[in-house]
C-alpha cells in the first residue's frame, strides 16, 4: 500500500500523520512537496494538518491552488481515497472537492483539546471499522474549524450519507460538545461517492502507545483497508 | 487601473469577530450599537483595459469564498 502526504510551506502535522499510518500499515508515507504534479500510483492521498501559506486570506486558501492541487482533483474523479485532517480539510472544502466552508470558532479562541466524536455512517468506507465503537475520544487543534453549511448544502449531505463524524459528549450524545459552534456538531464529511473524508480533528494523534490514547486506530484501520 | 473589492460575510453566516467588536464598543461605553458585521478589503492595481468580467473570475476562484461570502467591485478611478 503506498500513501503520499502532500506537505506545503506552513503545513507541520506531517509527521504525525506518517507516524500513525507506518504504525498501523507497517509501510512509511513518501512525503511529495506541494509543487509536484504527479500523484499516480498511489493508494491514499493525505492532506495533513498545518498552516499552509500561514493561512493567508483564508485557511486552505492559498493551497487550494497550489501546483499538485489539479492532480488532487484528478485523483479525487478517479476514485483515488483521500484523506484530509484540519488544515487537509480546509483545503478539501476550499477546492470544492467537499461541501460547505469552514468558519471562525464561533469563540474566537483556537482551541486545543480532546474532544468526542460519534461515527455517524460506520457501513461506509473510511468509518467501517467504527461499528462497534462509534465514539471516539481525539484531540483538536484549531482556530477556524466551524463547520458551515446552508440548508440546501445540509439538505443535500444528509440525503447523500455525507456526514462522517458529528461532535458529542462521552455517552455519544450529538447535542452535546460542540467545541467550535459547527453546524449540527458536524466534524467530518465524505464526499457523494464515500472515496475521500475530511475532518477537523486529528485522529493520528490518538494510534501510537505515547499518545495514551488509542482511539484513533480503528479509523486508520478502516482507511487502509482493502487498500492495495 | 485600479480595483478594490470588500467582501463581507452572508447575511445569515454568524460573524463572531463582529459580534466581539459589538460587545467591546458597548464594553467602551458607546451605546446603540446595535450590530458590526467585520469584512475585509482588497486592493487591485491593474493593467490598464482589465475587464470587469475577469476581477469577477478572480473573486469567485480566490478571492471570497462564494459558500459564506459576497464581494463587490469597485472600480477606482
Amino acid at each position: 500500500m503506498k500513501t503520499a502526504i502532500i506537505v506545503f510551506p506552513g503545513t507541520n502535522r506531517e509527521k504525525d500523520m506518517a507516524d500513525a499510518i507506518e504504525a498501523v500499515s507497517g509501510q512509511r508515507p513518501e512525503f511529495i512537496w506541494h509543487k509536484e504534479t504527479s500523484l499516480d500510483n498511489y493508494d491514499l492521498i493525505v492532506l495533513p494538518g498545518g498552516f499552509s501559506y500561514g493561512d493567508y486570506l483564508r485557511c486552505g486558501a492559498m493551497a487550494a491552488h497550489s501546483p499538485i492541487m489539479k492532480e488532487l482533483l484528478r485523483q479525487a474523479e478517479r476514485g483515488t481515497r483521500i484523506f484530509g485532517v484540519c488544515n487537509g480539510f480546509q483545503m478539501l472544502i476550499e477546492t470544492q472537492i467537499l461541501p460547505g466552508a469552514l468558519l471562525r470558532n464561533n469563540s474566537l479562541k483556537f482551541i486545543c483539546k480532546h474532544v468526542h466524536l460519534k461515527a455517524e455512517n460506520t457501513t461506509e468506507s473510511f468509518t467501517h471499522k467504527l461499528s462497534n465503537t462509534p465514539v471516539i475520544h481525539v484531540p483538536i487543534a484549531h482556530g477556524d474549524g466551524n463547520y458551515f453549511a446552508n440548508d440546501n448544502i445540509l439538505d443535500d449531505i444528509k440525503a447523500h450519507t455525507q456526514i462522517a463524524f458529528r461532535y458529542c459528549d462521552e455517552n455519544g450524545d450529538t447535542t452535546q460538545g460542540n467545541p467550535n459552534g459547527s453546524t449540527e456538531n458536524i466534524a467530518g464529511i465524505y464526499n457523494k461517492r464515500k472515496t475521500i473524508l475530511g475532518m477537523m480533528p486529528h485522529p493520528e494523534n490518538a494510534t501510537l502507545d505515547h499518545h495514551e490514547n488509542l482511539s484513533g486506530v480503528g479509523l486508520f484501520q478502516g482507511i487502509l483497508d482493502g487498500l492495495g | 487601473m485600479k480595483a478594490t473589492i470588500k467582501i463581507m460575510l452572508k447575511n445569515g453566516v454568524l460573524d463572531p469577530q463582529g459580534k466581539a467588536i459589538t460587545h467591546a464598543l458597548d464594553g467602551l461605553g458607546f451605546a446603540g450599537v446595535k450590530e458590526v458585521r467585520q469584512g475585509k478589503i482588497i486592493e487591485l492595481d491593474l493593467a490598464e483595459g482589465t475587464k470587469e468580467n475577469a476581477i469577477e473570475e478572480m473573486c469567485d476562484k480566490l478571492l471570497a469564498n462564494p459558500v459564506i461570502e459576497d464581494y463587490e467591485i469597485m472600480m477606482v478611478a
